[in-house]
């Protein structure tokens, strides 16, 4: 047997790397967007594609994001694999249009003669420190899309395998990337990255038996921390990592919830119409007679996304999620 | 040293020195549309091709009045009349390769049928049926675009990944006179001309955006300057003489496919019927300004030049008439039949493989139809 030799990376490095490992595996890979050429994006996802592959392949677009997805849209009429790069998650909505109107829809409106395999990256979320307009979760509106996939890995494993899946889709594909894990570290096999639970299901990052904790992207780390921290409370918490948001894994956020008996739904967009919503009302449609307690929401609060020096009062932090934990132990009447 | 006497002293060095990106003087449209019937122009147009192209306008007009008539029996959901405007759809089609592409909007249905697409399935959209009745690959002709400009990036896209691909392939996009505000209009003629991507852009300008008119929606001297400012050239022609339209598309495709990038061309039309049927145009627009517009018919102007030539007779009108009653007549008949529809088609295409969600909603829907159909049969 083998030793597999797993070295330290960023999440940075491995969806750089996907791309690269995409492009070189199949000559329709396209990869446009605003800088990601010579400069290799703001954040350097893209850096060496337009070095190794020529500026036909990884094309700095002119700043226009619905000119980005809608030229995406005819490239892939024509047989490329489009993967366009929105730079900030409040960049995006100029190309909403296009997306929603065309994107999600091109393969419905044809009977299934014209499938789109455009994946759409989107740096997003909050935690770095951005001035407006570079912190938004607006996981919510592409989630009430039909037609697209939502994606956004939490682990470096993770982000390599599903960028790659994303770009293997013969569907749209939105790619959200958790721009405060880009620099985070994780062991990982570079020499056999593509070890991942295919998309559309969820993995439980960590076992417990007290309640669940049901969340995904930037917020993953955090609730792995409460749910370190919730030990010395008593509290052994599971943590489900969704990985996709569409489609959703009932099976196993539900399998989570009947052995728990208490799920929180946690991520930093907004609580009302978001996410944890739905994820509640699924877990509660399927799970009733196995809950303890209603299923709570740790999100965001329901504010554009404050500024900078602000934002740690907004984010959902390991305290918050604690206070949810703690009010898992319901009884009825209260 | 006071501070005037620095300043006195400070010499900046000049600004490097400012080049216009392109002339714009051969970018400029002309001061009138340009017109080859009834003028010297019109001795050298292909005499095969003006048969064509009146064949076809003749065709275009009785599938509209006929589709037109369709609405008011209820087949169709709605039909948007490009009556007044059949020059500009036929010399379209007639002006693109096979291996080219069209991207047409929803009123170009004309275009369409031109293409070679069935006349049933280019109304599948406004019947109901489903949205798109046509696979697009089959005649290279994109779906009709609902939503206004956004059909044009996606030709850019298209004819930029043909050339990247080495294909001579040209993309045509239609659009009216106000999709031109919209942002897509902008965007898709930048990247067009930024990429030198061999598309052409077709502006119907039929006067009206539904019920708003051209002075409301521009201040542009014309639609076709519009062109100056993304560094490609514009033209303007009368839309409704068949031959300059299809001249002056021909040359831009000829120019776009030998790698001369993009070209956006403004055809000055009329819409004779008003936006679709359910439009009242009478609370817009004059009685005295449609009946001028009818004078200028393109129908007329092409039989006039066919004749007046000894290229068409008698016979040879009558002829295209029948031709048009047989495809009216066949139209009827086949739109007159019920669509055949599937409730699972529903599910069939949101994805390449259903989710779960939809898996279970698909079975909802089954055990629906099953309740249904035994509840039929009970009574």
């Amino acid at each position: 047997m083998t030793t597999v030799a797993l070295k330290p990376a960023t999440m940075a490095q491995a969806l750089t790397r996907a791309l690269r490992d995409a492009m070189a595996a199949d000559p329709t890979v396209h990869v446009m967007g605003e800088d990601v050429g010579p400069l290799g994006g703001v954040f350097r996802i893209t850096d060496g594609l337009a070095k190794e592959f020529g500026e036909d392949r990884c094309t700095d677009t002119p700043l226009a994001e619905a000119g980005i997805l809608g030229t995406a849209v005819g490239m892939a009429m024509y047989g490329l694999r489009p993967v366009v790069e929105m730079q900030f998650d409040a960049f995006a909505y100029p190309a909403f249009e296009q997306l929603a109107s065309h994107v999600a829809k091109m393969r419905n409106r044809t009977r299934g003669k014209m499938p789109l395999p455009i994946t759409i990256r989107i740096p997003y979320g909050g935690g770095i420190g951005g001035v407006e307009h570079h912190s938004d979760s607006s996981e919510a509106y592409y989630m009430a899309t039909p037609g697209l996939h939502v994606v956004t890995p939490a682990t470096v494993a993770d982000a390599y395998g599903l960028l790659r899946a994303a770009i293997d889709s013969d569907d749209p594909v939105v790619f959200l990337e958790p721009k405060r894990l880009y620099w985070s570290k994780d062991t990982w096999n570079p020499d056999d990255p593509q070890t991942v639970e295919p998309v559309g299901r969820a993995v439980v990052r960590r076992t417990g038996r007290s309640a669940t904790l049901i969340t995904y992207g930037p917020s993953v780390p955090v609730c792995l921390e409460a749910a370190e921290a919730a030990r010395a409370e008593g509290w052994e918490l599971e943590v489900v990592d969704l990985r996709s948001l569409v489609p959703f894994d009932d099976e196993t956020v539900c399998a989570s919830v009947r052995r728990t008996g208490r799920a929180v739904v946690v991520h930093e967009s907004g609580g009302f119409g978001g996410p944890g919503g739905e994820i509640a009302a699924r877990v509660t449609e399927r799970c009733f007679h196995h809950l303890e307690a209603p299923v709570l929401r740790v999100a965001g609060f329901d504010l554009p996304y404050p500024p900078p020096m602000l934002e740690r009062h907004h984010l959902p932090g390991v305290d918050r999620i604690l206070d949810a934990v703690a009010r898992l132990q319901w009884e009825a009447g209260s | 040293m006071t501070v005037m006497e620095q300043r006195g002293a400070y010499r900046p060095s000049p600004p490097p020195a400012w080049q216009p990106r392109t002339d714009p003087a051969p970018l400029l449209p002309d001061a009138e549309p340009y017109r080859v019937l009834g003028t010297e122009a019109a001795a050298k147009a292909d005499p095969e091709l003006l048969r064509r192209l009146y064949a076809q306008l003749v065709l275009g007009r009785r599938y509209n009045t006929q589709a037109t008539a369709l609405t008011k029996q209820g087949r169709l959901a709605v039909y948007p009349s490009s009556t007044g405007q059949e020059a500009c759809e036929v010399a379209a089609a007639l002006a693109l390769e096979e291996r080219d592409w069209l991207f047409p909007s929803y009123r170009d249905t004309l275009a369409v049928v031109a293409r070679g697409v069935d006349p049933v399935e280019a109304l599948t959209l406004l019947r109901g049926d489903w949205h798109t009745g046509y696979d697009p690959y089959e005649h290279r002709v994109a779906p009709l675009s609902t939503p206004l400009a956004t059909q044009l990036p996606h030709a850019v896209g298209l004819a930029h990944a043909a050339r990247l691909k080495g294909d001579d392939v040209v993309a045509l996009a239609m659009i009216g006179d106000g999709g031109t505000s919209e942002g897509d209009f902008h965007e898709a003629l930048n990247f067009a001309a930024v990429w030198q991507a061999p598309v052409v852009f077709l502006v119907q300008n039929n006067g009206f955006a539904i019920s708003v008119p051209l002075a409301k929606q521009t201040a542009a001297p014309s639609l076709a300057h519009k062109a100056v400012g993304y560094g490609m050239p514009g033209r303007l022609v009368d839309g409704n003489d068949a031959a300059a339209v299809h001249e002056v598309l021909a040359d831009a495709v000829r120019q776009a496919r030998a790698g001369g990038g993009p070209t956006l061309i403004e055809a000055v039309t009329y819409r004779i019927d008003a936006h679709t049927n359910a439009d009242d145009a009478t609370r817009y627009r004059g009685d005295a300004e449609v009946e001028a517009w009818r004078e200028h018919d393109p129908i007329q102007l092409l039989e006039r030049e066919l004749t007046g030539r000894g290229l068409l007779d008698e016979d040879g009108v009558r002829a295209a008439r029948e031709d048009a009653e047989a495809m009216a007549a066949r139209l009827r008949e086949r739109m007159n039949q019920d669509a055949p529809l599937d409730p699972m088609d529903l599910f069939a295409h949101v994805y390449a493989e259903p989710t779960p969600q939809l898996r279970e909603q698909r079975a909802q829907l089954v055990a629906e139809l099953q309740a249904e159909s035994e509840e039929g049969t009970a009574r």
